[in-house]
C-alpha cells in the first residue's frame, strides 16, 4: 500500500506539470495583454513596453514559463500583477472560504442522495422512482447561475430568510448563525448538481446490487429486507459510488467558481473570477495548480477508499 | 386435475398442482403447471429435467423468493402442516433458512464479496437460533470445520474471494446446515465445479444428510447426479411432472418415453466406443407457445391422437414396483401399469 502511494505520487508529478504547461500556453494564447488594463488610454507605447518588462511579459513563453517553474520549485508562486500582493497569500486568505464551501456541499449532496437513491432503487418503476429519476434529471440540467440567480431571487429577496450573498453580514461580527444562513442557499446551488447525479448513481448501483446473487441467497436466509439493503445490498452498491467522489470534487470545482461569482462568497472562486477578468496571469497560474493538486489528491483518495470499502482490492 | 401423492407419518413435503405465472413482455408464462411431489422426512428427492423444465422455479416457488413479477396462481406447498404457498412474508421468513435451507448453483457469485465468510455464516444463527455474536462465530468455525475446510479458524474472518469455486460451496452448505434444516433444497450445487471436486462436494452432501437426518431436494440436469444421489426422482418436462419413482425403478423400468429417452441420451460405461448416442429430437417447446395436449408429443415416437387433444394426468401405476410409487404422465399407460394398444 505505501509503495504504491509513492509510486502514484511520482507519476502525478509529471502529470501535474503537464497540467502548468497547458494552463500557462492557454492563459498566454488569450489575445490582449494585462499592460492595456492597467495602464491609461493615454499611455505610450514606451509606457507599454517599461510595464509588460515588469511584469516579465516581454520574454518569450517558455522562458516565462521556466521562470514561473524555477520560482515555484523555490515554494514562490509569484506576486499579483493587480495589487503585488504575493499569490501564496491571496489563495490562502481565500481558500479556507471555498473548502467550508465545497465541503459543506458535498456532505449535504450526500447525505441527501444516497437515502433517496436507495429509496428509488426500492421502489423501481413505481411512480415514487419515476419522480425521483426525473427531479434528479432537472437537478443535473439546471445550470448554477440559473439556479443560484432563482433561490437570491425567491429565498433571499421575496421572503427575506436568506441573505443575497456574502459570508457573513457586515459590521455584526458574524456569529455561527448567522454564517450558517450565508451558507445555506450557495450550498444549495453546489449540492443540487452533485446530488441530482449522485442519486441516479446510488439507484443503478443499489438495482444492480439488488438482482445480483448473493442478494438471493440473503433471502433465502430469512433475512428482513432492511438488513438485505443496508447490510447486503447497499455496502456493494457503495464501491462503484466511491469512484465517482472523485469525479464530483472537480465539477465541484467549477461550479464552485460560478457559485461564488453570483453570491460573492470570498473564495478561490471569486478570485478567479476577477483574476480572468485582470489578467492576472500569476494569480490564474497558481490557482490552477491548486486545483490541479486537488483534483489529484482526490482521484488518489478514491483509489485509497476503494481498498476500504473492497476487500478484493489490495494494492501492491 | 392430479392425483394427490399419498401422504405418510413422514411426509415432510408435499407441493401439490403448483403453478407459478411470470408475467413477460410477451404476455404471461408458466414455467411450473400443475407440479407435484413429496418428500419424506431424510430422504433425497431428486428433480430433473432440461434447462427450462422448470425445476429451478419450482424451488423459489416453494421458498417464496420467486422474483417481482412471479407469483404461485394455484396449489399448495403443504409443510409440517403449513401451506408455504399462502403464508405472509415475514412467517415466511422465520422459516426460510431455519427450517428450509437452499444451496445455489452458482457459488462464485452466491456470498457477498464485501462481508467475511464467518459474518455471512453467523448471521442466519443469529437471526434464527438467538446466538449471541460469539457463540455464533464458534459455531461458524466448527461447520466450516465439518465441511471440510481446512484452517476453519483463519478461514471463518476470510472474505469469500480467497476461497476457490469448490469451498464456497462448502461453505454454502455450511451455511445451509447451520440452523439445523429439516430440508435443504439444492439447486444444481455442483453444475458450475468441475469433475473432482463435485464428486467431493456430493460425497459431503450425501455423508451430511444421512448424519444429519436432513431431507434434500436436489435438482439437477445430471442423470449420473441423480444416480449418485436419489432416493427417488422426479421427472419434469415443460413445468410438468413427467415420471415419479424411485430411483432403482427409473434407471431400470423408466416409464415416460421422455425418460426413457433420456436415458438413452447419456453414455453408459458398457457402451461400445464408437457407438452413437440416441439424441432426443426435436427441442423443448417455447413456454408461450406450448403444444395442445400432452407436452411432449411433438418429440415423442409413440405419439397416438390423443396426446394431441388431451393433457395426460400425473397417476400411479398400479402392478408396478411397488404400490403407488411410481407415477406417470402419458397415455400408453393404463391404470395398471400395462402398456394400452395404440
Amino acid at each position: 500500500m505505501v509503495s504504491y502511494l509513492i509510486r502514484r505520487i511520482l507519476i502525478g508529478i509529471p502529470v501535474l506539470l503537464g497540467v502548468t504547461l497547458i494552463n500557462f500556453l492557454i492563459i498566454n494564447l488569450a489575445p490582449g495583454s494585462p499592460a492595456d488594463l492597467y495602464l491609461s488610454p493615454t499611455a505610450t507605447p514606451e509606457d507599454v513596453a517599461r510595464t509588460e518588462a515588469a511584469l516579465g511579459l516581454d520574454k518569450p513563453v517558455f522562458v516565462q514559463y521556466l521562470n514561473w517553474l524555477t520560482q515555484l520549485l523555490h515554494g514562490n508562486l509569484g506576486v499579483s500583477f493587480q495589487n503585488r500582493e504575493p499569490v501564496t497569500q491571496l489563495i490562502a486568505d481565500r481558500i479556507g472560504p471555498t473548502l467550508l464551501l465545497m465541503g459543506t456541499s458535498l456532505v449535504v449532496a450526500y447525505l441527501v442522495a444516497i437515502p433517496i437513491g436507495i429509496f428509488a432503487a426500492r421502489r423501481r418503476n413505481t411512480a415514487a422512482d419515476y419522480g425521483v429519476v426525473g427531479a434528479s434529471f432537472l437537478g443535473i440540467s439546471v445550470p448554477h447561475f440559473f439556479l443560484g440567480l432563482a433561490m437570491i431571487y425567491v429565498f433571499a429577496l421575496t421572503l427575506g430568510w436568506f441573505p443575497t450573498g456574502g459570508m457573513v453580514t457586515l459590521g455584526r461580527g458574524g456569529g455561527f448563525a448567522d454564517r450558517v444562513s450565508h451558507l445555506v442557499l450557495p450550498v444549495v446551488v453546489l449540492a443540487t448538481a452533485v446530488a441530482a447525479g449522485m442519486v441516479r448513481y446510488v439507484r443503478s448501483s443499489m438495482i444492480d446490487a439488488f438482482g445480483q446473487d448473493y442478494i438471493r441467497t440473503a433471502k433465502a436466509k430469512g433475512l428482513g429486507a432492511s438488513v438485505i439493503t443496508n447490510k447486503h445490498a447497499l455496502r456493494n452498491a457503495l464501491i462503484p459510488v466511491v469512484t465517482v467522489i472523485g469525479v464530483d470534487l472537480s465539477a465541484l470545482i467549477g461550479g464552485a467558481i460560478v457559485t461564488e461569482q453570483i453570491f460573492q462568497w470570498p473564495g478561490i472562486g471569486l478570485l478567479t473570477i476577477q483574476s480572468i477578468g485582470a489578467r492576472d496571469y500569476a494569480v490564474l497560474m497558481g490557482i490552477n495548480l491548486i486545483a490541479a493538486i486537488a483534483v489529484f489528491t482526490a482521484n488518489l483518495l478514491t483509489d485509497i477508499a476503494y481498498a476500504v470499502v473492497d476487500p478484493r482490492v489490495a494494492y501492491a | 386435475m392430479s392425483v394427490t401423492p399419498p401422504v405418510t407419518a413422514s411426509t415432510l413435503l408435499r407441493v401439490d398442482g403448483l403453478r407459478t405465472e411470470f408475467t413477460t413482455d410477451q404476455g404471461p408464462v408458466t414455467p411450473v403447471d400443475g407440479v407435484g411431489f413429496t418428500v419424506a422426512a431424510g430422504e433425497t428427492l431428486c428433480l430433473v429435467g432440461e434447462s427450462g423444465s422448470g425445476k429451478s422455479v419450482s424451488a423459489l416457488s416453494i421458498m417464496g423468493l420467486l422474483a417481482g413479477n412471479g407469483r404461485v396462481t394455484e396449489g399448495s406447498v403443504m409443510f409440517e402442516g403449513q401451506d408455504l404457498a399462502g403464508l405472509p412474508e415475514p412467517e415466511l421468513r422465520r422459516i426460510r433458512g431455519h427450517a428450509i435451507a437452499m444451496i445455489f448453483q452458482e457459488p462464485m457469485t452466491s456470498l457477498n464479496p464485501v462481508l467475511t465468510i464467518g459474518d455471512q455464516l453467523a448471521e442466519t444463527m443469529i437471526l434464527h437460533l438467538g446466538l449471541t455474536k460469539a457463540e455464533a462465530r464458534q459455531r461458524a468455525i466448527e461447520l466450516l470445520e465439518k465441511v471440510g475446510i481446512p484452517r476453519a479458524g483463519a478461514v471463518v474472518d476470510d472474505h469469500p474471494h480467497r476461497l476457490s469455486g469448490g469451498m464456497r460451496q462448502r461453505v454454502m452448505i455450511a451455511m445451509a446446515l447451520s440452523c439445523r434444516p429439516k430440508l435443504i433444497i439444492a439447486d444444481e450445487p455442483t453444475t458450475a465445479l468441475d469433475v473432482t471436486i463435485q464428486a467431493q462436494i456430493l460425497r459431503l452432501m450425501r455423508e451430511l444428510s444421512a448424519e444429519t437426518g436432513t431431507a434434500t431436494i436436489f435438482i439437477t440436469h445430471d442423470l449420473g447426479v441423480v444416480a449418485e444421489m436419489a432416493d427417488r426422482v422426479a421427472v419434469m418436462y415443460a413445468g410438468q411432472v413427467v415420471e415419479e419413482t424411485d430411483v432403482y425403478t427409473l434407471f431400470d423400468q423408466p416409464k415416460h418415453p421422455y425418460t426413457v429417452a433420456l436415458l438413452k441420451s447419456i453414455p453408459h460405461i458398457t457402451t461400445p466406443a464408437g457407438d452413437r448416442l440416441t439424441p432426443i429430437s426435436g427441442s423443448v417447446p417455447s413456454l408461450l407457445h406450448l403444444p395442445t395436449g400432452c407436452r411432449f408429443r411433438e418429440r415423442c415416437p409413440h405419439a397416438m391422437d390423443r396426446c394431441a387433444t388431451e393433457l395426460p394426468e400425473l397417476r400411479p401405476l398400479g402392478g408396478g414396483v411397488g404400490e403407488g410409487e411410481h407415477s406417470v404422465r402419458c397415455w400408453l399407460y393404463d391404470e395398471t401399469g400395462t402398456a394400452v394398444p395404440a
